[in-house]
């Protein structure tokens, strides 16, 4: 089993108050938690890539509850969510698939009605390349006032035996959301669309 | 009421728990907090920039304040900082000098408990998602050389036109794994600010 290789986290969260508009009653929250691990299968290929999705589970929790702390709001409050991963460039883009469950689950384990599919995105890149990392309702997937991503990246990473694994949560609305379409309030079927 | 109006508030923190292979324990950690607010003077010259150092007052203590709180240690812990201003293609270099350099400082050494060395500070004019590398020295003696740094930090959407986005970095620690010699902390005096 290849042990988790950490070499940096990085946690940020960002509050909105206006986007030209008005200011809202309550400033909306993104947050993002970041991970630069190394890639145990750089620079070769390796056919059997499934057990390094079980070796992920404890960082992904670490990471969901760092960004439930960082965001410093109780975790029912946190409405959208996303995850992605960038490979670093001796690595392969199905590497970064192997986030899919661990980094999924584990803020669907600590997010209550958390039904809908974690929206993801993953690439290649090298040391800088910024990830849009896309987020909608953690109920419904079709809430069309939580259709956003977040943008991230750091200057020094992936190198390319590394992978950048992301995860990002959200609390409330775009600040200035007006586009219609599915509301928070229409919530009914739960079947983690509608 | 706020002398600055702020668009949004950012605040990041990285930790490094290894480099080129070799632990980093305990971890180095550094934190950022960026505000995005309206430059009250883009797009015109305007001779006297008051109003800009008394938002400078305003945000060297907040996100000082800001900064420390997401590392999560007493004042006194922190070791290194510094400060960093983006202005935005309507407005001009000295926007970010009057933000920076008047009145910044004081409330920002205060929300380290206290500062006597130089706050190391970058400016720069450019466009939303333009990188601004804040530098980062030693907050009683200039010259120590393991604490020479700098933390990226980069706001997809920010600048606007009209904007200044304003950053400050703190750390509880230096660089990773350190070794270039020169001054040491412990050998700090803390008086003049240098050494």
């Amino acid at each position: 089993m290849p042990e988790i290789r950490l070499r940096k986290l990085v946690t940020g969260v960002e509050d909105i108050y206006h986007e030209g508009g008005p200011v809202a009653a309550i400033p909306r929250k993104r947050g993002w938690c970041l991970a630069v691990i190394t890639n145990p299968f750089a620079g070769r290929y390796v056919a059997d890539l499934q057990p390094f999705m079980d070796d992920l589970k404890p960082l992904g929790v670490d990471m969901a509850k760092r960004l439930i702390a960082a965001l410093g709001v109780p975790a029912d409050e946190i409405d959208g969510y996303g995850k992605g991963a960038i490979v670093g460039g001796a690595g392969e883009l199905e590497h970064g698939a192997l986030w899919h469950a661990p980094g999924g689950y584990a803020m669907r384990e600590h997010l209550a009605s958390s039904l809908a599919i974690v929206p993801s995105t993953k690439k290649v890149g090298g040391p800088g390349t910024r990830l849009d990392v896309p987020v909608t309702h953690k109920t419904a997937s079709y809430v069309r006032s939580h259709f956003d991503a977040v943008e991230v990246g750091i200057d020094d990473s992936p190198r390319a035996d590394e992978m950048l694994v992301a995860l990002v949560m959200t609390v409330g609305p775009r600040v200035h959301n007006r586009a219609g379409g599915l509301a928070v309030t229409d919530i009914k079927i739960r079947d983690g669309q509608k | 009421m706020s002398k600055a109006n702020i668009r949004k508030i950012i605040v990041v923190v990285d930790e490094i728990h290894r480099e080129q292979g070799q632990p980093v324990s305990p971890p180095t950690r550094r934190a950022a907090a960026i505000a995005v607010i309206a430059n009250p003077f883009a797009g015109q010259f305007v001779k006297n920039l008051d109003q800009l150092a008394d938002i400078g007052e305003e945000l060297g203590g907040l996100l000082g304040a800001r900064a420390v709180a997401a590392l999560g240690v007493a004042a006194s812990q922190i070791e290194s900082y510094g400060k960093a201003a983006l202005v935005g293609e309507n407005g001009e270099l000295e926007h970010a000098a009057a933000i920076l350099h008047p009145k910044f400082g004081k409330p920002l050494r205060a929300a380290v408990e206290k500062g006597a060395a130089l706050v190391s500070s970058a400016k720069k004019r450019g466009g939303m998602g333009t990188p601004l590398d804040i530098p980062l020295g030693h907050k009683h003696a200039a010259f120590v050389r393991s604490h020479f740094d700098a933390m990226e930090v980069r706001v997809n959407d920010a600048p606007r036109a009209d904007e200044i986005l304003v950053a400050v970095a703190v750390t509880d620690s230096g660089r990773p794994l350190p070794r270039v010699g020169g001054l040491q902390k412990h050998e700090i005096k803390g008086e003049d600010g240098l050494r």
